[in-house]
Protein backbone atom coordinates (compact mmCIF):
# COMPACT_ATOMS: atom_id res chain seq x y z
CA UNK A 1 0.00 0.00 0.00
CA UNK A 2 2.96 2.27 0.92
CA UNK A 3 4.14 1.91 -2.81
CA UNK A 4 1.17 3.74 -4.04
CA UNK A 5 1.29 7.44 -5.17
CA UNK A 6 -1.28 9.59 -4.20
CA UNK A 7 -3.62 9.61 -6.97
CA UNK A 8 -3.26 6.08 -6.79
CA UNK A 9 -4.37 5.83 -3.04
CA UNK A 10 -7.24 8.54 -4.39
CA UNK A 11 -8.75 6.69 -7.03
CA UNK A 12 -8.16 3.31 -4.40
CA UNK A 13 -10.38 5.16 -1.78
CA UNK A 14 -12.94 6.70 -4.05
CA UNK A 15 -13.34 3.31 -5.24
CA UNK A 16 -13.28 1.16 -2.12
CA UNK A 17 -10.74 -1.18 -2.43
CA UNK A 18 -9.39 0.25 1.20
CA UNK A 19 -10.79 2.70 3.69
CA UNK A 20 -8.91 5.75 4.39
CA UNK A 21 -8.46 4.20 8.43
CA UNK A 22 -6.66 1.51 6.62
CA UNK A 23 -4.46 3.30 4.62
CA UNK A 24 -3.58 5.80 8.02
CA UNK A 25 -3.16 2.68 10.26
CA UNK A 26 -0.96 1.18 7.52
CA UNK A 27 1.39 4.76 7.60
CA UNK A 28 1.18 5.36 11.23
CA UNK A 29 2.72 1.38 11.86
CA UNK A 30 5.07 2.35 9.69
CA UNK A 31 6.33 5.19 11.25
CA UNK A 32 6.46 3.46 14.42
CA UNK A 33 8.47 0.57 13.42
CA UNK A 34 11.05 2.43 11.07
CA UNK A 35 11.44 6.51 11.67
CA UNK A 36 13.83 5.97 14.95
CA UNK A 37 16.60 4.92 11.80
CA UNK A 38 15.72 8.26 9.78
CA UNK A 39 14.12 10.67 12.89
CA UNK A 40 12.32 12.36 10.33
CA UNK A 41 9.43 13.11 12.47
CA UNK A 42 9.12 15.22 15.51
CA UNK A 43 5.52 14.56 16.30
CA UNK A 44 2.92 12.06 15.64
CA UNK A 45 -0.39 12.15 17.02
CA UNK A 46 -2.15 8.66 15.85
CA UNK A 47 -5.40 9.24 17.52
CA UNK A 48 -6.02 12.45 15.71
CA UNK A 49 -4.99 11.41 12.58
CA UNK A 50 -7.52 7.91 12.98
CA UNK A 51 -10.30 10.26 13.70
CA UNK A 52 -9.81 12.75 10.60
CA UNK A 53 -9.21 9.51 8.61
CA UNK A 54 -12.73 8.08 10.17
CA UNK A 55 -14.53 11.26 9.07
CA UNK A 56 -12.94 11.19 5.50
CA UNK A 57 -14.40 7.75 5.21
CA UNK A 58 -17.73 8.98 6.13
CA UNK A 59 -17.09 11.89 3.77
CA UNK A 60 -16.12 9.48 1.09
CA UNK A 61 -19.17 6.68 1.66
CA UNK A 62 -21.46 9.91 1.40
CA UNK A 63 -19.94 10.31 -2.32
CA UNK A 64 -19.22 13.89 -1.72
CA UNK A 65 -14.80 12.87 -1.70
CA UNK A 66 -12.47 15.39 -3.08
CA UNK A 67 -9.23 14.10 -4.28
CA UNK A 68 -7.45 14.59 -1.07
CA UNK A 69 -10.31 13.44 1.34
CA UNK A 70 -8.67 10.57 3.37
CA UNK A 71 -4.97 10.70 1.92
CA UNK A 72 -2.69 10.85 5.34
CA UNK A 73 0.24 13.86 4.64
CA UNK A 74 3.14 14.69 6.60
CA UNK A 75 3.66 18.37 7.31
CA UNK A 76 6.57 20.19 7.75
CA UNK A 77 6.87 21.37 11.66
CA UNK A 78 6.62 25.40 10.57
CA UNK A 79 2.80 24.83 9.53
CA UNK A 80 0.80 25.99 12.70
CA UNK A 81 -1.26 23.10 13.56
CA UNK A 82 -3.96 23.77 16.09
CA UNK A 83 -3.64 21.46 19.03
CA UNK A 84 -0.62 19.75 17.66
CA UNK A 85 2.45 20.72 18.62
CA UNK A 86 5.02 23.19 16.10
CA UNK A 87 8.22 23.67 17.01
CA UNK A 88 10.35 24.69 14.14
CA UNK A 89 12.93 22.69 15.04
CA UNK A 90 13.78 24.90 17.57
CA UNK A 91 14.08 24.78 21.45
CA UNK A 92 12.35 28.25 21.78
CA UNK A 93 9.16 26.43 20.05
CA UNK A 94 9.28 23.05 22.06
CA UNK A 95 6.46 23.64 23.94
CA UNK A 96 4.59 25.86 21.31
CA UNK A 97 0.93 24.25 20.80
CA UNK A 98 -0.56 26.84 18.10
CA UNK A 99 -3.99 28.07 18.93
CA UNK A 100 -4.64 28.22 15.09
CA UNK A 101 -3.87 26.77 11.55
CA UNK A 102 -2.12 27.30 8.98
CA UNK A 103 -4.14 28.42 6.10
CA UNK A 104 -1.96 25.75 3.90
CA UNK A 105 -3.28 23.51 7.14
CA UNK A 106 -6.46 24.47 7.04
CA UNK A 107 -7.07 24.34 3.34
CA UNK A 108 -6.02 20.28 3.39
CA UNK A 109 -8.08 19.68 6.53
CA UNK A 110 -10.97 20.96 4.66
CA UNK A 111 -10.26 18.89 1.48
CA UNK A 112 -10.25 15.93 4.27
CA UNK A 113 -6.74 14.75 4.17
CA UNK A 114 -5.06 13.17 6.95
CA UNK A 115 -2.35 14.65 9.12
CA UNK A 116 0.44 12.30 9.77
CA UNK A 117 2.82 14.17 11.74
CA UNK A 118 4.88 16.75 11.87
CA UNK A 119 8.10 16.30 9.87
CA UNK A 120 11.84 17.80 11.56
CA UNK A 121 13.49 20.14 10.00
CA UNK A 122 16.55 22.76 10.52
CA UNK A 123 16.35 24.94 13.07
CA UNK A 124 13.56 27.68 11.93
CA UNK A 125 14.53 26.72 8.27
CA UNK A 126 17.99 27.63 8.39
CA UNK A 127 20.03 25.25 7.16
CA UNK A 128 20.72 22.70 4.26
CA UNK A 129 21.57 19.29 6.17
CA UNK A 130 18.63 19.31 9.18
CA UNK A 131 21.56 19.18 11.74
CA UNK A 132 20.24 22.17 12.92
CA UNK A 133 17.49 20.93 14.67
CA UNK A 134 16.67 21.08 17.89
CA UNK A 135 15.25 17.47 17.56
CA UNK A 136 18.38 15.82 15.79
CA UNK A 137 19.61 15.13 12.51
CA UNK A 138 16.99 13.53 9.59
CA UNK A 139 19.07 10.32 8.20
CA UNK A 140 18.85 9.95 4.72
CA UNK A 141 16.71 6.91 3.97
CA UNK A 142 19.11 6.05 0.71
CA UNK A 143 21.99 6.41 3.07
CA UNK A 144 22.01 6.67 6.59
CA UNK A 145 25.12 8.17 6.85
CA UNK A 146 24.21 11.08 4.99
CA UNK A 147 22.03 14.14 5.50
CA UNK A 148 18.81 14.73 4.02
CA UNK A 149 19.27 17.84 2.95
CA UNK A 150 17.30 20.96 4.20
CA UNK A 151 15.46 22.98 5.86
CA UNK A 152 12.56 20.23 4.97
CA UNK A 153 14.61 17.37 5.18
CA UNK A 154 11.99 15.24 7.34
CA UNK A 155 9.09 15.75 4.87
CA UNK A 156 11.72 14.38 2.28
CA UNK A 157 12.86 11.52 4.11
CA UNK A 158 9.18 10.83 4.91
CA UNK A 159 8.43 10.97 1.63
CA UNK A 160 11.50 8.87 0.24
CA UNK A 161 11.59 6.16 2.77
CA UNK A 162 7.43 5.73 2.53
CA UNK A 163 6.54 6.80 5.62
CA UNK A 164 4.25 9.15 4.10
CA UNK A 165 2.29 9.24 0.83
CA UNK A 166 3.46 12.68 0.36
CA UNK A 167 4.42 15.87 2.47
CA UNK A 168 4.40 19.46 2.42
CA UNK A 169 7.82 21.94 2.51
CA UNK A 170 9.25 25.35 2.77
CA UNK A 171 11.62 26.63 0.73
CA UNK A 172 13.19 30.32 1.27
CA UNK A 173 16.63 29.45 -0.68
CA UNK A 174 16.26 25.52 -1.59
CA UNK A 175 14.61 24.49 1.40
CA UNK A 176 12.15 22.20 -0.34
CA UNK A 177 14.22 21.67 -3.98
CA UNK A 178 17.32 20.52 -1.95
CA UNK A 179 16.12 17.63 0.02
CA UNK A 180 13.89 16.59 -2.96
CA UNK A 181 17.00 16.27 -5.00
CA UNK A 182 19.21 14.51 -2.05
CA UNK A 183 16.21 12.07 -1.02
CA UNK A 184 15.46 10.98 -4.82
CA UNK A 185 11.37 13.01 -4.54
CA UNK A 186 9.33 15.42 -6.37
CA UNK A 187 9.66 19.34 -5.17
CA UNK A 188 8.33 21.91 -5.81
CA UNK A 189 8.57 25.69 -4.68
CA UNK A 190 6.23 27.89 -6.50
CA UNK A 191 5.83 31.33 -7.17
CA UNK A 192 6.54 33.78 -4.45
CA UNK A 193 2.79 34.32 -3.12
CA UNK A 194 1.28 31.84 -4.71
CA UNK A 195 0.88 29.55 -1.41
CA UNK A 196 -0.33 31.61 1.37
CA UNK A 197 2.12 32.04 4.38
CA UNK A 198 -0.64 32.67 7.27
CA UNK A 199 0.50 30.22 9.89
CA UNK A 200 4.11 28.77 8.01
CA UNK A 201 6.47 30.49 10.39
CA UNK A 202 8.34 33.25 9.23
CA UNK A 203 12.19 32.72 8.38
CA UNK A 204 12.85 35.85 5.38
CA UNK A 205 8.82 36.82 4.69
CA UNK A 206 10.37 38.26 1.25
CA UNK A 207 11.87 34.88 0.22
CA UNK A 208 9.61 32.05 2.03
CA UNK A 209 6.93 29.88 0.29
CA UNK A 210 5.05 26.59 0.97
CA UNK A 211 5.38 24.15 -1.78
CA UNK A 212 4.54 19.84 -2.27
CA UNK A 213 7.02 17.22 -1.88
CA UNK A 214 5.85 13.63 -3.21
CA UNK A 215 6.92 10.82 -5.24
CA UNK A 216 5.87 12.50 -8.80
CA UNK A 217 4.73 15.67 -10.24
CA UNK A 218 1.46 14.25 -10.71
CA UNK A 219 0.81 14.47 -6.91
CA UNK A 220 2.66 17.27 -6.03
CA UNK A 221 0.04 18.85 -8.66
CA UNK A 222 -2.64 17.50 -6.61
CA UNK A 223 -1.45 18.84 -3.65
CA UNK A 224 -0.76 22.28 -5.37
CA UNK A 225 -4.29 22.37 -6.35
CA UNK A 226 -5.27 22.00 -2.64
CA UNK A 227 -2.63 24.56 -1.33
CA UNK A 228 -2.58 27.39 -4.04
CA UNK A 229 -4.88 30.96 -3.96
CA UNK A 230 -5.28 33.71 -2.31
CA UNK A 231 -5.60 34.37 1.11
CA UNK A 232 -6.79 37.81 2.28
CA UNK A 233 -5.14 37.14 5.69
CA UNK A 234 -1.64 37.56 4.31
CA UNK A 235 -1.06 40.62 2.63
CA UNK A 236 1.33 39.16 0.78
CA UNK A 237 -0.40 36.21 -1.20
CA UNK A 238 -0.77 37.06 -5.37
CA UNK A 239 -4.66 36.98 -6.10
CA UNK A 240 -3.95 35.73 -10.12
CA UNK A 241 -6.07 33.36 -10.38
CA UNK A 242 -5.44 29.79 -9.96
CA UNK A 243 -5.13 26.95 -12.38
CA UNK A 244 -6.23 23.31 -12.34
CA UNK A 245 -2.37 21.93 -12.14
CA UNK A 246 -3.22 18.75 -13.00
CA UNK A 247 -5.12 19.30 -16.22
CA UNK A 248 -2.42 20.49 -17.98
CA UNK A 249 -0.06 17.62 -16.85
CA UNK A 250 -0.63 15.68 -20.41
CA UNK A 251 0.77 18.56 -22.58
CA UNK A 252 3.57 18.03 -25.54
CA UNK A 253 6.54 18.97 -25.18
CA UNK A 254 6.76 19.69 -28.63
CA UNK A 255 8.86 23.13 -29.21
CA UNK A 256 9.66 23.59 -25.70
CA UNK A 257 12.15 25.88 -25.26
CA UNK A 258 14.62 24.98 -22.58
CA UNK A 259 17.23 27.33 -21.53
CA UNK A 260 20.83 26.24 -20.05
CA UNK A 261 22.76 28.80 -17.93
CA UNK A 262 26.48 28.82 -18.38
CA UNK A 263 26.67 29.07 -14.83
CA UNK A 264 24.62 26.23 -13.53
CA UNK A 265 27.15 23.75 -15.07
CA UNK A 266 30.54 25.82 -14.83
CA UNK A 267 33.37 24.44 -11.89
CA UNK A 268 31.74 23.68 -8.87
CA UNK A 269 29.50 21.21 -10.29
CA UNK A 270 30.44 17.34 -9.72
CA UNK A 271 31.26 15.70 -12.99
CA UNK A 272 29.02 12.44 -12.46
CA UNK A 273 25.90 14.43 -11.26
CA UNK A 274 26.52 16.80 -14.46
CA UNK A 275 26.60 13.81 -16.42
CA UNK A 276 22.91 12.61 -14.89
CA UNK A 277 21.67 15.75 -15.78
CA UNK A 278 22.81 16.19 -19.69
CA UNK A 279 21.28 12.35 -19.75
CA UNK A 280 17.83 13.50 -18.21
CA UNK A 281 17.99 16.99 -20.60
CA UNK A 282 18.35 13.96 -23.74
CA UNK A 283 15.15 12.35 -22.32
CA UNK A 284 13.78 16.03 -22.65
CA UNK A 285 15.19 16.93 -26.26
CA UNK A 286 13.69 13.02 -27.47
CA UNK A 287 10.34 14.58 -26.13
CA UNK A 288 10.64 17.69 -28.28
CA UNK A 289 12.56 20.00 -26.57
CA UNK A 290 15.03 22.26 -27.91
CA UNK A 291 18.03 23.09 -25.42
CA UNK A 292 19.71 26.60 -25.84
CA UNK A 293 22.70 27.79 -24.03
CA UNK A 294 21.84 31.11 -22.04
CA UNK A 295 23.58 33.67 -19.29
CA UNK A 296 22.65 34.99 -16.12
CA UNK A 297 25.22 37.21 -15.86
CA UNK A 298 24.85 38.36 -12.31
CA UNK A 299 24.76 34.68 -10.38
CA UNK A 300 28.06 35.27 -8.93
CA UNK A 301 25.88 38.30 -6.50
CA UNK A 302 23.80 35.62 -5.67
CA UNK A 303 25.07 33.79 -2.58
CA UNK A 304 26.03 37.55 -1.19
CA UNK A 305 23.14 38.74 -1.71
CA UNK A 306 20.95 35.92 -0.18
CA UNK A 307 23.18 36.50 2.96
CA UNK A 308 22.52 39.53 3.51
CA UNK A 309 18.41 39.31 2.57
CA UNK A 310 17.46 36.37 4.66
CA UNK A 311 19.49 36.97 7.78
CA UNK A 312 18.34 40.55 7.45
CA UNK A 313 14.31 39.62 7.40
CA UNK A 314 15.22 36.93 9.73
CA UNK A 315 16.72 39.36 12.35
CA UNK A 316 13.31 40.99 12.14
CA UNK A 317 11.37 38.26 12.28
CA UNK A 318 12.94 36.49 15.22
CA UNK A 319 12.78 39.51 17.29
CA UNK A 320 9.70 38.21 17.97
CA UNK A 321 10.61 35.35 20.46
CA UNK A 322 11.20 37.30 23.47
CA UNK A 323 9.89 34.51 26.28
CA UNK A 324 6.57 36.84 26.87
CA UNK A 325 3.50 35.93 24.89
CA UNK A 326 4.64 32.16 24.25
CA UNK A 327 7.54 29.57 23.83
CA UNK A 328 10.57 29.48 26.16
CA UNK A 329 11.46 31.40 28.49
CA UNK A 330 14.44 31.02 30.84
CA UNK A 331 14.35 30.55 34.29
CA UNK A 332 14.29 33.14 36.94
CA UNK A 333 14.86 36.14 35.10
CA UNK A 334 16.46 39.39 37.25
CA UNK A 335 14.87 41.88 34.86
CA UNK A 336 13.48 42.57 32.16
CA UNK A 337 16.56 42.42 29.91
CA UNK A 338 17.91 39.26 31.69
CA UNK A 339 14.63 37.74 30.75
CA UNK A 340 15.07 38.63 26.84
CA UNK A 341 18.71 38.01 26.38
CA UNK A 342 18.52 34.63 28.19
CA UNK A 343 15.68 33.15 27.17
CA UNK A 344 17.19 34.26 23.55
CA UNK A 345 20.58 32.18 24.45
CA UNK A 346 18.93 29.14 25.40
CA UNK A 347 16.46 28.80 22.52
CA UNK A 348 18.14 29.29 19.45
CA UNK A 349 20.95 27.45 18.55
CA UNK A 350 24.31 28.12 16.85
CA UNK A 351 23.23 28.79 13.41
CA UNK A 352 19.58 30.36 13.93
CA UNK A 353 21.94 33.16 16.71
CA UNK A 354 24.80 33.68 13.45
CA UNK A 355 21.80 34.59 11.41
CA UNK A 356 20.20 36.96 13.41
CA UNK A 357 23.77 38.66 14.41
CA UNK A 358 24.61 39.21 10.43
CA UNK A 359 21.17 40.96 9.91
CA UNK A 360 21.19 42.59 12.74
CA UNK A 361 24.70 43.96 12.15
CA UNK A 362 23.29 44.72 7.93
CA UNK A 363 20.21 46.53 9.06
CA UNK A 364 22.53 48.69 11.73
CA UNK A 365 22.95 52.31 11.39
CA UNK A 366 25.52 53.30 9.37
CA UNK A 367 25.81 49.82 7.70
CA UNK A 368 22.72 49.65 5.67
CA UNK A 369 23.04 51.26 2.89
CA UNK A 370 26.44 49.04 2.16
CA UNK A 371 24.77 45.76 2.82
CA UNK A 372 21.08 45.79 2.89
CA UNK A 373 20.23 48.30 0.53
CA UNK A 374 23.10 47.24 -2.02
CA UNK A 375 21.92 43.80 -1.63
CA UNK A 376 18.06 45.06 -2.36
CA UNK A 377 19.73 46.80 -5.44
CA UNK A 378 21.75 43.16 -6.80
CA UNK A 379 18.29 41.36 -5.98
CA UNK A 380 16.41 43.27 -8.80
CA UNK A 381 19.40 42.92 -11.26
CA UNK A 382 19.43 38.62 -10.50
CA UNK A 383 15.76 38.97 -11.11
CA UNK A 384 16.42 40.60 -14.52
CA UNK A 385 18.55 38.48 -15.82
CA UNK A 386 15.87 35.39 -15.46
CA UNK A 387 13.34 37.57 -16.63
CA UNK A 388 15.86 38.37 -20.24
CA UNK A 389 16.15 34.49 -20.37
CA UNK A 390 12.58 33.91 -20.77
CA UNK A 391 12.41 36.28 -23.24
CA UNK A 392 13.87 33.45 -25.70
CA UNK A 393 13.05 30.13 -23.52
CA UNK A 394 10.50 28.91 -21.67
CA UNK A 395 12.04 27.32 -18.67
CA UNK A 396 15.57 27.38 -17.66
CA UNK A 397 17.17 24.27 -16.47
CA UNK A 398 20.05 22.55 -14.27
CA UNK A 399 21.28 20.57 -11.65
CA UNK A 400 19.70 21.51 -8.35
CA UNK A 401 22.89 20.87 -6.30
CA UNK A 402 26.52 20.56 -6.88
CA UNK A 403 26.41 17.20 -6.05
CA UNK A 404 24.78 13.96 -4.30
CA UNK A 405 23.90 14.26 -0.80
CA UNK A 406 26.84 14.88 1.69
CA UNK A 407 27.71 12.96 4.92
CA UNK A 408 26.27 13.86 8.24
CA UNK A 409 28.72 15.98 10.03
CA UNK A 410 30.90 16.77 7.02
CA UNK A 411 30.24 20.56 6.69
CA UNK A 412 28.17 21.08 10.19
CA UNK A 413 31.29 23.45 11.58
CA UNK A 414 31.13 25.06 8.38
CA UNK A 415 28.84 27.67 7.58
CA UNK A 416 30.45 29.28 4.08
CA UNK A 417 30.56 25.82 3.05
CA UNK A 418 27.30 25.04 4.00
CA UNK A 419 25.77 27.95 2.53
CA UNK A 420 27.47 27.25 -1.06
CA UNK A 421 25.25 24.01 -1.40
CA UNK A 422 22.74 26.13 -2.51
CA UNK A 423 24.59 28.19 -5.40
CA UNK A 424 21.55 26.90 -7.61
CA UNK A 425 18.78 27.00 -5.91
CA UNK A 426 19.01 30.57 -4.22
CA UNK A 427 18.39 32.92 -7.04
CA UNK A 428 14.48 31.32 -7.73
CA UNK A 429 13.72 32.45 -4.60
CA UNK A 430 15.56 35.90 -4.75
CA UNK A 431 13.48 36.54 -8.04
CA UNK A 432 10.28 35.16 -6.53
CA UNK A 433 10.35 31.93 -9.41
CA UNK A 434 8.87 29.08 -9.06
CA UNK A 435 11.34 26.22 -9.40
CA UNK A 436 11.42 22.26 -8.90
CA UNK A 437 13.30 19.68 -8.52
CA UNK A 438 12.90 16.06 -9.66
CA UNK A 439 14.80 12.61 -9.37
CA UNK A 440 17.48 12.36 -12.26
CA UNK A 441 19.79 9.27 -11.65
CA UNK A 442 21.86 8.38 -9.42
CA UNK A 443 26.14 8.79 -8.25
CA UNK A 444 26.86 6.23 -5.94
CA UNK A 445 23.67 5.02 -5.20
CA UNK A 446 22.34 8.54 -4.25
CA UNK A 447 19.59 10.57 -6.09
CA UNK A 448 20.33 13.39 -8.12
CA UNK A 449 18.24 16.33 -8.88
CA UNK A 450 17.31 17.84 -11.93
CA UNK A 451 16.08 21.13 -11.31
CA UNK A 452 13.22 23.54 -13.61
CA UNK A 453 12.98 27.19 -13.33
CA UNK A 454 10.07 28.39 -14.75
CA UNK A 455 8.98 32.33 -15.41
CA UNK A 456 6.05 33.66 -12.37
CA UNK A 457 3.09 31.40 -12.46
CA UNK A 458 4.65 29.11 -14.74
CA UNK A 459 4.67 26.02 -12.29
CA UNK A 460 1.64 24.60 -14.29
CA UNK A 461 4.32 24.43 -16.90
CA UNK A 462 6.74 23.17 -14.62
CA UNK A 463 4.06 20.16 -13.38
CA UNK A 464 3.29 19.40 -17.22
CA UNK A 465 7.40 19.19 -17.72
CA UNK A 466 8.37 17.07 -15.21
CA UNK A 467 5.45 14.76 -15.67
CA UNK A 468 6.04 14.25 -19.45
CA UNK A 469 9.66 13.60 -18.03
CA UNK A 470 8.49 11.11 -15.44
CA UNK A 471 6.26 9.45 -17.88
CA UNK A 472 8.90 8.36 -20.22
CA UNK A 473 11.62 7.54 -17.32
CA UNK A 474 11.16 5.42 -14.39
CA UNK A 475 14.11 7.28 -11.78
CA UNK A 476 11.29 8.78 -9.76
CA UNK A 477 9.48 5.18 -9.43
CA UNK A 478 12.98 3.94 -7.30
CA UNK A 479 12.69 3.60 -3.77
CA UNK A 480 15.86 2.90 -1.16
CA UNK A 481 16.82 -0.47 -0.04
CA UNK A 482 16.99 -0.21 3.46
CA UNK A 483 13.62 -0.02 5.10
CA UNK A 484 10.94 -2.57 4.61
CA UNK A 485 9.71 -1.58 1.55
CA UNK A 486 8.93 -5.03 0.34
CA UNK A 487 6.57 -5.52 2.44
CA UNK B 1 35.30 44.40 6.48
CA UNK B 2 36.92 42.91 9.59
CA UNK B 3 35.10 43.02 12.71
CA UNK B 4 36.01 42.65 16.64
CA UNK B 5 34.66 41.21 19.47
CA UNK B 6 33.53 44.29 20.79
CA UNK B 7 31.75 44.69 17.46
CA UNK B 8 29.71 41.21 17.90
CA UNK B 9 28.96 42.26 21.43
CA UNK B 10 27.23 45.48 20.88
CA UNK B 11 24.92 43.59 17.88
CA UNK B 12 24.60 40.66 20.41
CA UNK B 13 22.99 43.50 22.73
CA UNK B 14 20.95 44.86 20.12
CA UNK B 15 19.68 41.39 19.22
CA UNK B 16 19.29 40.97 22.75
CA UNK B 17 21.19 37.52 22.47
CA UNK B 18 23.24 36.54 25.24
CA UNK B 19 26.74 34.71 23.87
CA UNK B 20 29.02 33.79 26.69
CA UNK B 21 32.71 34.34 27.70
CA UNK B 22 33.59 31.44 26.03
CA UNK B 23 31.65 31.19 22.75
CA UNK B 24 32.08 35.43 21.62
CA UNK B 25 35.60 34.08 20.06
CA UNK B 26 34.27 31.52 17.70
CA UNK B 27 31.14 33.52 17.30
CA UNK B 28 33.48 36.54 16.24
CA UNK B 29 35.53 34.20 13.60
CA UNK B 30 32.33 32.10 12.22
CA UNK B 31 30.83 35.71 11.68
CA UNK B 32 33.51 37.30 9.99
CA UNK B 33 33.91 34.57 7.56
CA UNK B 34 30.11 35.12 6.76
CA UNK B 35 31.40 38.51 6.09
CA UNK B 36 33.80 38.00 3.75
CA UNK B 37 31.89 36.07 1.59
CA UNK B 38 29.40 38.59 1.32
CA UNK B 39 31.46 41.58 1.09
CA UNK B 40 32.39 40.09 -2.54
CA UNK B 41 28.71 42.15 -3.21
CA UNK B 42 30.75 45.53 -2.87
CA UNK B 43 32.28 45.03 -6.34
CA UNK B 44 29.29 45.13 -8.14
CA UNK B 45 27.28 48.42 -9.72
CA UNK B 46 24.49 49.00 -8.63
CA UNK B 47 23.84 52.38 -9.47
CA UNK B 48 20.84 54.16 -10.56
CA UNK B 49 19.31 50.29 -9.82
CA UNK B 50 15.87 50.46 -7.62
CA UNK B 51 15.97 48.52 -4.47
CA UNK B 52 13.63 45.70 -4.63
CA UNK B 53 11.89 44.45 -1.65
CA UNK B 54 9.10 42.03 -2.94
CA UNK B 55 9.98 40.12 -6.52
CA UNK B 56 6.38 40.72 -7.59
CA UNK B 57 6.97 44.30 -7.11
CA UNK B 58 3.52 44.38 -5.47
CA UNK B 59 2.01 46.88 -2.82
CA UNK B 60 0.50 46.40 0.50
CA UNK B 61 -2.87 44.89 -0.08
CA UNK B 62 -5.42 47.11 1.70
CA UNK B 63 -8.66 46.38 3.09
CA UNK B 64 -11.49 48.10 5.05
CA UNK B 65 -11.30 48.64 8.27
CA UNK B 66 -13.29 46.32 9.37
CA UNK B 67 -12.93 43.50 13.17
CA UNK B 68 -12.88 40.60 11.58
CA UNK B 69 -10.94 38.68 13.92
CA UNK B 70 -12.73 36.84 17.18
CA UNK B 71 -11.69 37.73 20.26
CA UNK B 72 -9.61 34.97 21.25
CA UNK B 73 -7.64 36.24 24.47
CA UNK B 74 -7.99 33.31 26.40
CA UNK B 75 -6.45 30.90 24.33
CA UNK B 76 -3.74 33.22 23.58
CA UNK B 77 -2.93 33.40 27.04
CA UNK B 78 -3.15 29.68 27.78
CA UNK B 79 0.12 29.59 26.08
CA UNK B 80 1.90 31.85 27.80
CA UNK B 81 4.19 31.24 30.32
CA UNK B 82 3.42 33.67 32.74
CA UNK B 83 0.00 35.35 33.14
CA UNK B 84 -2.01 36.98 35.56
CA UNK B 85 -5.33 38.89 35.57
CA UNK B 86 -5.76 38.19 31.95
CA UNK B 87 -2.24 39.92 31.43
CA UNK B 88 0.96 39.15 30.11
CA UNK B 89 3.68 39.17 33.23
CA UNK B 90 7.20 40.46 32.86
CA UNK B 91 9.90 40.94 35.52
CA UNK B 92 9.47 44.16 37.71
CA UNK B 93 10.14 47.13 35.16
CA UNK B 94 9.72 50.03 37.39
CA UNK B 95 10.45 50.06 40.39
Amino acid sequence: MHKHTVSQLSRGLREGKYSSVEVTRHYLQRIARLDERYNAFISVDEQAALAAAEAADARLASGDGAPLTGIPLAHKDIFCTQGLKTSCGSRMLDNFVPPYDATVIERFRSAGSVILGKTNMDEFAMGSSNESSYYGATHNPWNTGCVPGGSSGGSAAAVAALLAPAATGTDTGGSIRQPAAFCGITGLKPTYGRVSRLGMIAFASSLDQGGPMARSAEDCALLLNTMAGHDPRDSTSSDVPVEDYTAGLEKSLEGLRIGLPDAYFGEGLDSATGECIRLALKELEALGATLTAVSLPHSALTIPTYYIVAPAEASTNLSRYDGVRYGHRCADPADLHDLYTRTREEGFGDEVKRRILIGTYALSAGYYDAYYKKAQQARRLIRQDFLDCFQSVDIIAGPTTPGPAFALGAKDNDPVSMYLEDVYTLAVNLAGLPGMSLPAGFVQDKPVGLQLIGPHFGEGRLLNIAHRLQQATDWHTRTPADGENAA
Amino acid sequence: MTITQDDIEKIAELARIRISGEEIGEVTQRITEILQMVDTLQAADTSNIEPMANPLDATQQLRADEVTELNRRDDFLAIAPAVEDGLFLVPRVIE
